[in-house]
């Protein structure tokens, strides 16, 4: 099965019936329904293939904190930003550039002569550090899917000058804090399905248990990701509340337990702040103290120590990000969005990356990402 | 980053295989797969790891759970034919 599988996961006979199951339930319920997707890719799915013109007038769907380069802090770029100024060869993955720390992004110190050279592959750090005898820093982001790639480069035995300044992050912790936000409308969640493959779909099931909304694990075809929304919906108008896996082909319910493994010997969960969120318990991946000799936070630790003190740009204090990665606002609902805050002269963080739902909209066209079809229309 | 992209593999050489995706070619680690993977199979590769193997009998299922979900609404909308909305109104 070669060509043709991808062809038949965008069906297009298949994705109208889709739409005309999502109408169906969605002219039943009478009402608006808010559900959150929690994957940069999602997004872009949903824009690529022009669905969110198609999705019926009272369907709200948001996306929540799903774009690594979004939630990593600012203090981490800060952190990473000072060890290249300090002359330290650092990698990371080409998004990270240009996220505006407190002050710079590493965009504005390579420009000034540091060392920041772009990751297509988490093995790229291994080779490049073993071309040299010089310190290396591995600045590691996202979640757990590049987690799993970091750990399993530490485990196989890594040259002694690379060092990881890890900023991954846990997505099961911050839907946790999402849901808990008491003015949310959210009422259920599409989860990532390449982040479930690792986890698992059962990492859901205490979530759902606690927040009574169902989860729905879906892909990123155009028919994946239709699937997922009618299973959500339907849960929702039924008021059901259960772990329902629409990506079979990726996802089992214990997941891939030898990359969780690889995981967990490498990093332990830590209370973390997620940029423009909130402080999210157990949302950050740290290095065990078992891997403290390529750990960059104890190897340059008298480095960040004296790091100094950044001032928050004035402009970042109106970005919205936060309030819409909690699903709370939507990219149009910021006065600085495609006026000041623009993909070449970003504010926030969700225009820096093309996992963030800011540049996603932008780049796709504000109308057809806003525009929802008049009640009635065909 | 967080860019998941599914290809076949064509070559394996003990914990690394060369992947074809759709064209393009890349190494890519197998530290990370939980089952054997051979020639011909797919896998789905973030960062340079592949993270898990697309069985054929995994594609099949996803082919059948489309169809069970569309079972209904497919009536009168036959295979190929053009989305409603294509026709002038």
């Amino acid at each position: 099965v070669t060509a043709p599988a991808k062809l038949e996961f965008r069906d297009v006979a298949r994705g109208r019936a889709l739409q005309a199951r999502l109408d169906r339930a969605m002219a039943r319920a009478g009402r608006t329904v808010t559900v959150m997707h929690v994957c940069g890719s999602h997004e872009q799915a949903i824009a690529r293939y022009g669905l969110r013109a198609r999705f019926p007038s009272n369907l709200r769907v948001q996306m929540g904190p799903g774009c690594p380069v979004c939630v990593t802090d600012a203090p981490e770029i800060d952190a990473c930003v000072a060890l290249a100024e300090r002359g330290l060869h650092v990698l990371t993955y080409g998004d990270m550039l240009r996220v505006p720390g407190r002050e710079r992004s590493l965009e504005d110190a390579r420009a000034a002569g540091a060392r920041v050279d772009v990751l297509y592959a988490a093995t790229q750090a291994v080779e490049i550090a073993r071309a040299t005898p010089e310190p290396v820093v591995f600045f590691a982001t996202g979640f757990e899917t590049t987690a799993v790639a970091t750990a399993a480069i530490l485990l196989a035995d890594p040259p002694p000058n690379l060092f990881v300044l890890s900023a991954h992050k846990w997505v099961p912790s911050a839907m946790e804090v999402v849901a808990s936000v008491p003015d949310s409308k959210i009422e259920g969640y599409l989860a990532a399905g390449h982040a479930a493959t690792i986890t698992g779909y059962g990492v859901f099931e205490p979530f759902v248990a606690r927040h009574r909304r169902p989860v729905v694990v879906a892909g990123f075809e155009p028919l994946d990701l239709l699937s997922g929304l009618v299973l959500l919906v339907e849960q929702v108008l039924e008021a059901k509340a259960e772990v329902v896996n629409a990506f079979p082909r990726c996802v089992t319910r214990e997941g891939n337990r030898r990359a969780l493994d690889a995981l967990f010997r490498v990093f332990e969960t830590s209370d973390g702040e997620w940029r423009g969120i909130a402080r999210v318990p157990a949302g950050d991946l740290r290095l065990r103290p078992e891997l403290a000799a390529h750990d960059a936070t104890v190897r340059f630790a008298a480095e960040l120590a004296s790091t100094p003190a950044f001032t928050e740009r004035a402009s970042a204090s109106e970005c919205r990000c936060g309030r819409i990665m909690m699903g709370l606002e939507r990219p149009t609902d910021c006065r600085l969005f495609g006026k000041q805050c623009r993909p070449e002269a970003p504010v926030g963080a969700c225009m820096v990356s093309t996992e963030g739902v800011c540049r996603i909209w932008h780049e796709h066209g504000v109308d057809v990402a806003e525009r929802l079809p008049e009640e009635g229309s065909p | 980053m967080c860019l998941g992209v599914p290809g076949q593999i064509v070559h394996v050489e003990g914990t690394t295989a060369t992947v074809d995706f759709w064209g393009v070619r890349r190494r890519v680690a197998l530290d990370l797969v939980d089952e054997e993977v051979t020639v011909g199979d797919y896998v789905l590769v973030h960062v340079g790891f592949a993270i898990r193997r697309i069985a054929p009998e995994d594609l099949a299922e996803t082919l059948a759970f489309f169809e069970a979900m569309t079972s209904e609404d497919l009536e009168g909308l036959a295979p190929g034919a053009p989305p409603r909305d294509a026709e002038p109104s």
